[in-house]
C-alpha cells in the first residue's frame, strides 16, 4: 500500500471487522453445530447423528406448516409484485401524476407503521368483517405488508434505466403495450425479480401478523417454529432451523447474483 | 420536444389512475380504514366476552397509568409505564450500540478492494435473509442456562454456577442489536462510499491527526448515513415483538409484545388499541423530529 491511502486507515478497525464477522455468524454456527448432536439433550454433545433431520422431514405438523407457508408466500408474492410493479410504472414514467408524493407514501406505509400495528389493524378488519378462514386472511395481509417489499426493488431500477429507450421504441410506432412488453419489461426484469425474492423472503419470515392472526387451523412456519421454542430448546428444533437457514442462504444467493448481473 | 415525447410511457392518461388503483385500494382497506377503526377500539368499551363495543369511554387510555378499584376511584399504577419507557430506553440504546459498532465496520470495509468489498456486503446482507425467528432463538443457547456462554466461562475456571442471562432486559438488548445492525450498517456504508478521499488527505496535510480527521471529516460527512440507519433501527426496535416474546420471557415485557398479549391471552382489545396508539405516536413524533432536524440542517447550511 502507497503511504497515501495509509492515511486513511484506522489500527483496530481490522480487527474489530473480524470480530464483527464472528459475532454476526456464531449464533447461526452454534445453531447449525447442535443439529448434529445425537445427544436429546442439546448442550451435552453425544456425536455426530443425522437422526434430527429424518425426525424433522416425518414431522406432519412441521411439512403442514411449511405448506401453509408456501401457499400464502406464494399468492401473496404474485399479487404484490404485479400491483407494485403497476404502481411503479405510474409513479416513474407517468406524467402529470397528481399526488405523486402522497401516492408513494401510500404504497409505503406497511413500512412507516411498526408491523404490530399493520397486524392489529387487519385482525381488527377480519373480525369486523366476519372473515374467519385462516389462509384468506393469511394471504390478504401477507399481500399488504409485501407491496412495498416488491415495489422498492422496481422502482430503483426503474429510476436507472433511460426512457429515451422506450421513447426510440415509440418513435418506431410501437405501441404503449409492445413498448412496455419488448423494452421496458426485460430492462426492469432483474428489478421485478429481486421485489418478487423480497416479497416472498418477507412473507416466509414473517411472525408478528401470523402469530396474531392465528387461527382457522392456519399455522405457519415461523408459528410453528415459536410453538417449538416455548416446549424448549431441542435438537430436532435447531434441525429445522439449519433446513431453513440452507434455504434462506439459496436464495439470498440467488438473488444477490442476478442483482449483480446488470 | 415533440409531442410524442411528451406522451412516453402510455398515451392515456386515465393509465396513472388504473395504475395506482389496486395499490392504493389494498392500503385504504386493509390497512387506512382499519387504523380508523383502532382509533375507535381505543375509545370503546370491552366486551364482555373479549372484542369491544362502540361505547365511547376513555377508560383504555386511563387504564394505561390507573388501576381501577371495586368503587371505581383511580390509583395510579405504572405497571404500563414501565413497559412503554422500557420499550424507549432499550429502542434508544439498540440505536446507539449499533451506531457504534457499525461504524468502524463500515469504514473498514469502504477501505477494501471492489471484489472484497462485495463479499463483506454480502455477508452483512445474509443474516437478514436468514430468519428472523432462528436468529433472536440461537441465543436462546448462547445465553440460556448451561448455554455456550456458561460453559465457556466453566471452561476457563472464571465461574463455577451462574444465573441465566436470559429472561430480561439485558438479553432483549442483544436480541435488539444482533437483529437490526445490518440495517445500520447498510446506509452508514453507502455514506463513507460517496466520501471524497481527498477530504481526509487534505485534513492529513493540514496536521490533523488521525483521530481529529476522523472526528472533524469523517465522522460529520457520514452523518446521512446514519440519520438513515438511526431511523430503519429505532423504528422496528420500538414494535419489536420476537425479541421480547422469546429473550425477555414472559415479565418483561415491551410495547409490541404487551399489544400482543392484549389482542390475544388478554382478551382486552379496547387497552391493546389505545397501546397501539401510544406506539404509532412514538414513532410518529420521532420521525418528525428527526425529518425536523434534516430540514432545519438543510436551512442553515443555506443560509451559511
Amino acid at each position: 500500500m502507497t503511504a497515501k491511502s495509509d492515511v486513511r486507515r484506522y489500527p483496530g478497525f481490522g480487527l474489530f471487522s473480524i470480530l464483527f464477522f464472528v459475532y454476526l455468524y456464531l449464533p447461526i454456527s452454534v445453531v447449525v453445530f447442535y443439529s448434529f448432536n445425537a445427544n436429546r439433550i442439546v448442550s451435552n454433545w453425544g456425536g455426530f447423528s443425522l437422526h434430527w433431520y429424518t425426525a424433522a422431514l416425518s414431522n406432519a405438523a412441521l411439512v403442514n406448516a411449511v405448506k401453509t407457508s408456501l401457499f400464502v408466500a406464494t399468492i401473496a408474492t404474485v399479487v404484490s409484485t404485479i400491483v407494485a410493479l403497476m404502481a411503479a410504472l405510474v409513479l416513474v414514467r407517468g406524467k402529470q401524476v397528481r399526488y405523486r408524493r402522497v401516492s408513494e407514501t401510500v404504497v409505503n406505509l406497511p413500512l412507516l407503521l411498526p408491523e404490530i400495528v399493520v397486524a392489529v389493524a387487519v385482525l381488527i378488519l377480519f373480525s369486523e368483517l366476519g372473515i374467519s378462514n385462516g389462509l384468506l386472511k393469511l394471504t390478504i395481509a401477507h399481500t399488504t405488508f409485501c407491496i412495498p417489499f416488491a415495489f422498492l426493488p422496481i422502482r430503483a431500477r426503474l429510476q436507472g434505466m433511460d426512457s429515451d429507450l422506450e421513447d426510440a421504441a415509440r418513435d418506431l410506432y410501437a405501441s404503449s403495450w409492445t413498448a412496455f412488453r419488448r423494452v421496458t419489461f426485460p430492462l426492469i426484469l432483474p428489478g421485478v425479480f429481486s421485489g418478487a425474492m423480497l416479497a416472498f423472503v418477507i412473507s416466509m419470515d414473517d411472525f408478528i401478523t401470523s402469530n396474531l392472526l392465528n387461527s382457522g387451523g392456519a399455522t405457519t412456519l415461523p408459528v410453528y417454529i415459536f410453538s417449538l421454542i416455548k416446549q424448549g430448546v431441542s435438537p430436532q428444533l435447531n434441525a429445522i432451523s439449519t433446513l431453513i437457514m440452507i434455504a434462506s442462504v439459496v436464495l439470498a444467493t440467488a438473488a444477490f447474483l442476478v442483482q449483480r448481473k446488470k | 420536444m415533440t409531442p410524442r415525447h411528451e406522451t412516453s410511457g402510455w398515451k392515456n392518461p386515465g393509465w396513472n389512475v388504473w395504475g395506482l388503483l389496486p395499490t392504493h385500494l389494498i392500503m385504504l382497506c386493509t390497512l387506512i380504514i382499519p387504523i380508523g377503526i383502532i382509533i375507535l377500539v381505543s375509545f370503546s368499551t370491552r366486551g364482555p366476552y373479549g372484542g369491544f363495543d362502540y361505547v365511547f369511554t376513555t377508560a383504555p387510555y386511563k387504564q394505561i397509568l390507573f388501576n381501577e378499584g371495586w368503587s371505581g376511584e383511580l390509583e395510579f399504577n405504572p405497571q404500563y409505564l414501565i413497559v412503554v419507557g422500557r420499550t424507549l430506553v432499550l429502542a434508544t440504546v439498540t440505536t446507539l450500540i449499533c451506531l457504534l459498532l457499525s461504524f468502524p465496520v463500515a469504514y473498514f470495509i469502504s477501505l477494501q478492494k471492489a471484489s472484497l468489498k462485495v463479499v463483506l456486503i454480502y455477508l452483512v446482507t445474509l443474516p437478514f435473509w436468514v430468519s428472523m425467528i432462528v436468529r433472536v432463538y440461537s441465543w436462546i443457547i448462547i445465553l440460556g442456562n448451561d448455554g455456550v456462554i456458561e460453559k465457556t466461562l466453566r471452561f476457563l475456571g472464571v465461574i463455577d454456577d451462574m444465573d441465566s442471562l436470559l429472561h430480561g432486559d439485558f438479553a432483549m438488548l442483544v436480541g435488539l442489536v444482533y437483529s437490526y445492525i445490518p440495517l445500520m450498517i447498510l446506509p452508514i456504508f453507502a455514506s463513507i462510499e460517496k466520501l471524497d478521499g481527498a477530504l481526509v488527505e487534505a485534513s492529513h496535510d493540514l496536521y490533523g491527526s488521525r483521530w481529529t480527521t476522523l472526528r472533524r471529516v469523517i465522522v460529520p460527512l457520514s452523518q446521512p448515513g446514519m440519520l438513515a440507519g438511526s431511523i430503519l433501527v429505532f423504528v422496528p426496535c420500538l414494535g419489536a415483538v420476537l425479541e421480547p416474546m422469546i429473550l425477555g420471557g414472559g415479565k418483561t415485557m415491551m410495547m409490541g409484545n404487551l399489544i400482543q398479549l392484549q389482542f390475544g391471552p388478554a382478551r382486552n382489545w379496547p387497552l391493546g388499541a389505545a397501546i397501539s396508539i401510544v406506539l404509532m405516536a412514538s414513532v410518529l413524533i420521532f420521525l418528525l423530529w428527526r425529518g425536523l432536524r434534516a430540514v432545519r440542517k438543510e436551512s442553515r447550511e443555506l443560509a451559511a
